[in-house]
């Protein structure tokens, strides 16, 4: 069974566009100046509606974790073990990703990380993924 | 309008003895356990205008709109109905809920009911509560499992507080030690600490033993006004307090990786009760994990962020202590067909009522159940004294 992909939207589509080509971005709030993440058509913090992409700069830090053993998502059951994490982004936002390429025994939370772009089986789709900073 | 504390009765609950059952198709467990609370009660299928389910999950037998699927199956045309969905904690909500539109006049006897067949009826497919588009497109292609989200609050708890993994495991020691004395509990032989460590890994850092049980099975209770409740001369539990509350469904949405939003629908329900944490005298605490339980206790109010490791591990959550929970032994060691929320609330009727399963406390006089729903998503909380 083939993992879940990202069903891409109008709104979405520069993000999935910007991953292909090993950039990251997050949205900014116009009006107030705040990243958001996810994208939306509204910012949560001032409720406006002039948002736009921003290139984050793909670093931050391991805010929580799981290493996953055993899943009922039969998908996912040739990656097992993996990373599931938060990674806080030096913008401010959290995101979700795998981490790949740390020992299990280095992770922990505050780990500082980069963001890697790992192909999918979507040529169309490259998944952003963290890894430590150092590597 | 206030909340009409001290208004509303649950005046009868049904647990279904089974733990397994293939073959038996969600509905008939339904059905079966309506008609069970309905007799507890002293009432009949034709006295309900009220009726609240949730049972859109593949092993719960019904679809988008199930809870037209159940009436029906029932055979019933409430006046008034509820689905809200927010997973395993919707039963308690459905409750509040009732207690607002039964006080408001609009109906007069409401029966809440569950069941799944969660061990037997397993059709493979995952086990996410959204799908890879819209905002699910940049989270569910890393395969957040129901547990691996949970472990992301552990492992943050952990972190922040120093929390350790033998304190997770001694709410699972008793709730096991629970379950020794309720003879319908799906696993009863006393576990260790140790056994929970040396438990398979499922999603560090929760074992198997962190994570509920899986079952088939069900559960209904019946609520009325506090007149009606009188008039039928039957025991009864009164509906003191009440508070629900959102928080995201999408881990990158979480604010605090330490707290829930319990916080919030706990201090609803305290507020609406007028009550305090130290005049609760036990608890039924939504157990899908270890760790929800201890972050509940904490956003309850019962200890102090971060402390709730110091807490369990003290006995507090032992019968006899300062407050005993989950006494039928819970969702990690009772009965959990997939959600658990309506489990909570009939235990906390059997013990207002004196009529437990399994370990009675002497005399409560209260009783505080906490449902957590999804992934640390919703919760919703209640308050029921004699």
């Amino acid at each position: 069974m083939e993992k879940p992909l990202p069903i891409v939207d109008d709104l979405t589509r520069p993000y999935w566009d910007a991953a292909r080509e090993g950039r990251l971005l997050v949205q900014r709030c116009n009006g107030c100046g705040r990243h958001q993440w996810y994208p939306r058509v509204l910012c949560t913090a001032c409720h406006g509606t002039d948002l736009a992409y921003v290139e984050a700069a793909g670093t931050g830090r391991l805010h929580a974790f799981s290493v996953v053993e055993k899943t009922p998502n039969i998908e996912f059951a040739d990656d097992l073990p993996y990373v599931l994490a938060i990674i806080e982004l030096d913008e401010g936002v959290r995101v979700a990703a795998n981490i790949v390429d740390v020992p299990q025994e280095e992770l922990r939370c505050e780990l500082p990380l980069r963001v890697v772009f790992r192909p999918t089986a979507d040529s169309s789709i490259v998944l952003p993924c963290f890894t430590g900073a150092t590597r | 309008m206030a909340f009409p504390a001290g208004e509303v009765a649950i005046v009868g609950a049904y647990e279904s003895p089974l733990r397994k059952a293939p073959g038996v198709h969600p509905f008939a467990i339904q059905a079966d356990c309506v008609l069970g609370a309905l007799a507890d009660a002293g009432l009949e299928l034709g006295d309900v205008d009220g009726f609240a389910t949730a049972a859109s999950f593949p092993t719960e037998g019904g679809m988008q709109m199930s809870i037209s699927e159940v009436a029906e199956y029932l055979g019933i045309h409430p006046r008034w109905f509820d689905s809200t969905d927010i997973g395993g904690a919707a039963f308690i909500t459905h409750a509040g809920h009732a207690a607002l539109a039964i006080a408001a006049g609009v109906a007069d006897v409401v029966v809440v009911s569950y069941a799944a067949a969660g061990y037997s009826g397993v059709i493979p497919g995952p086990d996410y509560a959204t799908n890879a588009a819209g905002p699910g497109q940049f989270e569910i292609p890393y395969g957040p499992s129901t547990v691996s989200t949970y472990a992301l609050a552990a492992e943050r708890h952990m972190h922040r507080y120093g929390t350790t993994l033998e304190q997770l495991a001694a709410i699972a020691v008793q709730c096991r030690a629970n379950a020794g004395s309720n003879p319908q509990a799906r696993f009863r032989d006393p576990i260790t600490v140790e056994d929970v460590l040396s438990s398979p890994m499922v999603a560090t850092p929760l074992h198997r033993l962190d994570c509920c049980i899986v079952s088939d099975s069900g559960g209904a209770f019946v609520m009325t006004s506090r007149r009606r409740a009188e008039a039928l001369g039957r025991r009864a539990a009164y509906v003191l307090g009440f508070g629900e509350a959102l928080g995201q469904l999408s881990m990158n949405q979480m604010e605090d990786f330490t707290t829930t939003a319990a916080v919030h629908s706990g201090a609803r329900a305290f507020a609406s009760a007028g009550l305090r944490p130290e005049e609760i005298d036990c608890a039924q605490i939504y157990d899908s994990f270890t760790i929800t339980v201890l972050l509940t206790l904490e956003a309850l109010g019962f200890c102090a962020p971060g402390e709730g490791g110091a807490f369990v591990e003290s006995g507090a959550i032992a019968p006899g202590g300062r407050l005993p929970i989950n006494t039928d032994g819970g969702g990690l060691s009772s009965n959990h067909p997939g959600r658990r929320g309506v489990f909570t609330v009939i235990e906390a009727y059997r013990q207002l009522t004196g009529t437990a399963p399994g370990v009675q406390l002497p005399d409560p006089r209260t009783c505080l159940v906490s449902g957590t729903g999804g992934s640390l998503s919703a919760t919703a909380t209640m308050i029921l004294g004699r």
